[in-house]
């Protein structure tokens, strides 16, 4: 009866607390009273793990959202949070429309844990024709609700996130193309190192689904054959 | 209405991709833009070298000689251009060397680790339970389903018990690397990966106690990626579904999972009541992560294991049965990873942000970096396992055999495609494996004494996509696979490399006397007949696996948990049509539960050994569509078909089906 386990897993999951989100998790408070400074902790294998994915996937290139306000991608938009990535274009007639109609579904779906335990981000892959204004218009046209930004850059910024974020298509001739581009929805957990992917045209409850499961990896799932 | 080249009626949208793409290689090709200048002209390749798009890594095993073992770590490739990923296996190009390679390593200095057998335990607590036992932190689907078939022959707790538990440790992958943090599973005598190797036998039911104790995900102890829940899939069992391992049911840490194998032949309970079909015999199974969206993390992190499944003829002893070569002491798993270590670190790493497929520049055998292996001059057995990510290979027997210059290619014998022995043995120069299969091989090392020989794999394969050519007469020779790699390297790409110019995976050193050797060589072997094909089909039903905008599909739909996409009849024949027109990917294609055989490949009927045996992986090469034939019995409930390219898996290319007593028609799933 997937139905029944389904309501009785977003119920469980909307009843987590807020404190004990995983994404507020860092050093145990008590520890920041020492009487000494004490010297910054070795980087453990995490850190550097963390660091690594930092340096080659989550460049900290400026972006400016539909609302005009210049950010970095790494220190403001990514860094210690759940977050949603995805690319369109505002003059794009085929997959985009479909992809942004369905985020906003999952939007709605995950209610006020958007802009809160989870940060939804669309860049589009037409920087220079997608101005601020642009991308206000697209943005508003498919009602998407707060905690849902939309992005142009610098060409080059852009181009150069697209690729680090795995945005490309082994074969240049059709990667050039933008009516081919990439319509996945990447996600990931920042400060967990949790990081996968899925289609942005999947059905919108799965895909909430797999995003809750970013923000609290410690649910279980069963459901009955 | 628009029509394929099959013609096959497709969407608009894939007609309109499938011109584009037609047209954008006609524009190269017409351009005369073949030469690396062009490219670079066209801002298709960076001036640093790089191929704008992702697309093959080098898989030369950067290696050090033992003389040079504090050997600084070679890097041969390009500073990263700006603007490029350079994370190492992702920036796959096709410029051979031309990327962030591994640390070298002392190759062949290290001896082979063969698995422990899994060692049992006398009891359980809490006892097994034929429902889950929720309350003790058990996560099952549902209950057991062979007891309530036959609970004499399988009790709720049968007689042979495992507990494993699922743990991070610390191992050593090569003396040129530090200590790697992994995963692995621990049956109570130390935690390893690959996990211990079960020795299981037909008739003899067992029950596995699965518990994750990986460390909570929330202690911020990632090392970069896997995630921490868990479900453990025995890949090939003839298994009831609670039992199987479904990705959809997964659980964390403190939670367990009790798995009922009842090791027990297809057609038990049904056309070949009550022991079942002789000719659907298993033999080399293992069991891996399956978690939703997260398998080819997780296995790549260590979560994989042999399962060995032994009968009255595949006895494990050279003296009786078919007389294969004795269990453990000269039948020997081999698991072949290939992976990626930080050029400064040492440390392990996956690349979180590729669609495509993964390869690595190391490549191990049983948990260690080309180790070597010392066998007596007689014959062995090995179970070769391809565990991905996304790699295939092309292993030949070579070696400077007598002292001669170049390397000869040695001849061999493959007993068994998928873990399943063939009718008779067939001798070959080399085997083929894709993600997730195994063959099993006997080498004859008899007239070897003395000599070094190694495991190679020539296969030239430049990024996930699949091998650079395969071996299907559906291609033209000048038809390039990989128009992007064969831009850039020439059209002269063999498909597979000259002796010597591949990876030398494992050395084995033919030490010692002669020794005794009692089993038969598979000249004079003679194994199961195929069960038959030739039942009519109650449904033929379509599968196409294809790439719609970088998105993983079968049918045009994605994978989803809450979804089930069709119903096969219990004791029913199918045919299952599988298709794939993207031109240039290789799906490994998993069904769980039943094994199939390969009807046809575009409608010619197998002709290459390894299509002609029983198979739960089938490689499905570009532009092509097979005809696999099943026969489902016994078990009910759910069960997914996806790509074992575990990176197209973990991106959505995976369905779930059931089997009920009735089924539907549904031909399109």
């Amino acid at each position: 009866m997937p139905d029944i386990s389904r309501r009785k897993f977003v119920s469980l999951a909307a009843a987590a607390p807020l404190a004990a989100s995983p994404l507020l998790d860092g050093f145990p408070v008590s520890a920041a009273f020492g009487k000494v400074p004490p010297a910054p902790p070795a980087l453990t294998l995490s850190d550097k793990a963390r660091q690594r994915i930092q340096k080659y996937n989550l460049p900290n290139i400026s972006l400016i959202s539909h609302e005009g306000k210049q950010v970095h991608f790494y220190d403001d938009l990514v860094k210690d949070k759940a977050v949603t990535l995805n690319f369109f274009f505002a003059n794009c007639d085929e997959i985009c429309p479909l992809v942004t109609a369905n985020l906003a579904r999952v939007q709605k779906l995950l209610g006020r844990q958007v802009g809160r335990d989870i940060h939804m981000y669309s860049f589009t892959l037409k920087p220079a024709e997608d101005t601020v204004s642009v991308i206000w218009q697209y943005r508003r046209k498919f009602g998407a609700g707060p905690g849902w930004t939309f992005f142009t850059a610098k060409p080059d910024d852009m181009e150069k996130l697209r690729r680090a974020i795995g945005f490309s298509y082994p074969d240049p001739a059709i990667d050039a193309d933008k009516t081919q581009h990439i319509g996945n929805v990447r996600y990931g957990n920042e400060p967990l190192m949790l990081w996968s992917a899925c289609p942005g045209m999947a059905h919108a409850q799965w895909i909430a689904e797999t995003l809750e499961w970013m923000v609290h990896p410690e649910q279980n799932r069963v459901q009955a054959p | 209405m628009h029509f394929n080249v099959f013609g096959e009626k497709v969407s608009r949208a894939r007609y309109r991709e499938m011109l584009n793409a037609a047209k954008n290689r006609r524009e190269l090709i017409a351009a005369g833009l073949t030469s690396r200048r062009d490219l670079v002209k066209m801002g298709l390749l960076t001036a640093g070298g790089m191929l704008v798009a992702k697309s093959g890594l080098s898989a030369r095993a950067q290696t050090l000689t033992p003389g040079n073992v504090n050997g600084k770590s070679v890097k041969t490739n390009n500073p990263p251009s700006s603007g490029q990923n350079t994370s190492p296996g992702t920036n796959q190009n096709c410029v051979p060397g031309n990327q962030l390679a591994s640390p070298a390593t002392v190759p062949f200095v290290t001896p082979l680790t063969v698995m422990p057998l899994a060692k049992t335990v006398s009891s359980l607590s809490p006892a097994p339970t034929e429902n889950p036992n929720a309350g003790a932190g058990e996560v099952r689907a549902a209950p057991f389903q062979a007891p309530l078939i036959d609970p004499t022959r399988f009790p709720v707790v049968p007689g042979t018990l495992y507990q494993f538990n699922q743990r991070q440790f610390t191992t050593s992958f090569s003396p040129s690397l530090p200590l790697q943090t992994v995963w692995g599973f621990d049956d109570g005598t130390g935690t390893r990966s690959p996990g211990p190797t079960y020795q299981a036998f037909y008739g003899k039911p067992q029950l596995t106690r699965n518990i994750n104790s990986l460390p909570s995900i929330t202690e911020k102890n990632n090392t970069g990626f896997g995630m921490a829940s868990v479900t453990t899939h025995l890949h090939n069992a003839h298994n009831p579904s609670e039992s199987d391992g479904n990705p959809c049911d997964f659980y964390t840490n403190g939670h367990f999972c009790d798995q009922y194998y009842p090791n027990v032949l297809a057609g038990f309970n049904s056309t070949n009541a009550p022991n079942g079909d002789i000719h659907e015999a298993l033999g080399t199974l293992w069991y891996h992560d399956h978690r939703v969206d997260f398998t080819s993390q997780n296995t790549y992190k260590g979560l994989v294991g042999f399962y060995c499944l032994f009968n009255q003829f595949d006895t494990g002893d050279e003296t009786t049965g078919f007389r294969l070569p004795s269990f453990p002491q000269f039948d020997i798993p081999l698991a072949f990873a290939d992976k990626v270590f930080d050029p400064d670190t040492g440390q392990l790493v996956f690349d979180l942000f590729n669609l495509d497929g993964i390869l690595g520049d190391k490549f191990l055998v049983n948990g260690t970096i080309q180790p070597f292996f010392q066998v007596s001059p007689r014959r062995y057995r090995f179970r070769l396992l391809d565990t991905g990510p996304s790699r295939f290979y092309e292993f030949f027997l070579t070696g400077n055999v007598g002292g001669t210059s170049s390397p000869t290619t040695n001849p061999f014998f493959l007993i068994g495609t998928d873990g399943n022995l063939i009718p008779v043995p067939i001798q070959v120069n080399s085997v083929r494996i894709g993600p997730a299969e195994r063959v099993d091989v006997v080498i004859d090392f008899t007239n070897f004494a003395g000599q070094t020989l190694y495991l190679e794999n020539r296969l030239n394969q430049i990024n996930g996509q699949g091998p650079v050519a395969v071996d299907s007469q559906l291609f033209a020779q000048n038809e390039p696979v990989n128009t992007e790699c064969t831009q850039v390297l020439g059209p002269t790409t063999p498909a597979i490399k000259a002796a010597g110019a591949g990876d030398q995976v494992i050395q084995f050193r033919v030490t010692g006397p002669k020794v005794k050797d009692n089993s038969l060589p598979p000249s004079r072997q003679k194994f199961y007949s195929l069960p038959t094909t030739t039942d009519e089909p109650r449904v033929v039903r379509t599968f196409k696996f294809d790439r719609l905008n970088g998105q993983w599909s079968i049918n045009g739909q994605f994978m989803d948990c809450n979804t089930f996409r069709f119903t096969v009849q219990q004791n029913s024949v199918e045919h299952w049509l599988l298709t794939n027109l993207t031109g240039d990917w290789t799906h490994p294609v998993h069904i769980h539960l039943e094994e199939h055989q390969i009807l046809n490949r575009n409608r010619v009927a197998p002709n290459v050994p390894a299509d002609q045996g029983r198979k739960d992986v089938t490689q499905l090469h570009p532009n092509e569509r097979v005809e696999l034939f099943f026969r489902f019995r016994d078990w009910l409930g759910k069960y997914p078909i996806h790509c074992h390219n575990v990176v197209h898996e973990d991106h959505a290319m995976m369905a779930l089906w059931h089997v009920e007593p009735t089924g539907d028609n549904v031909q399109v799933p």
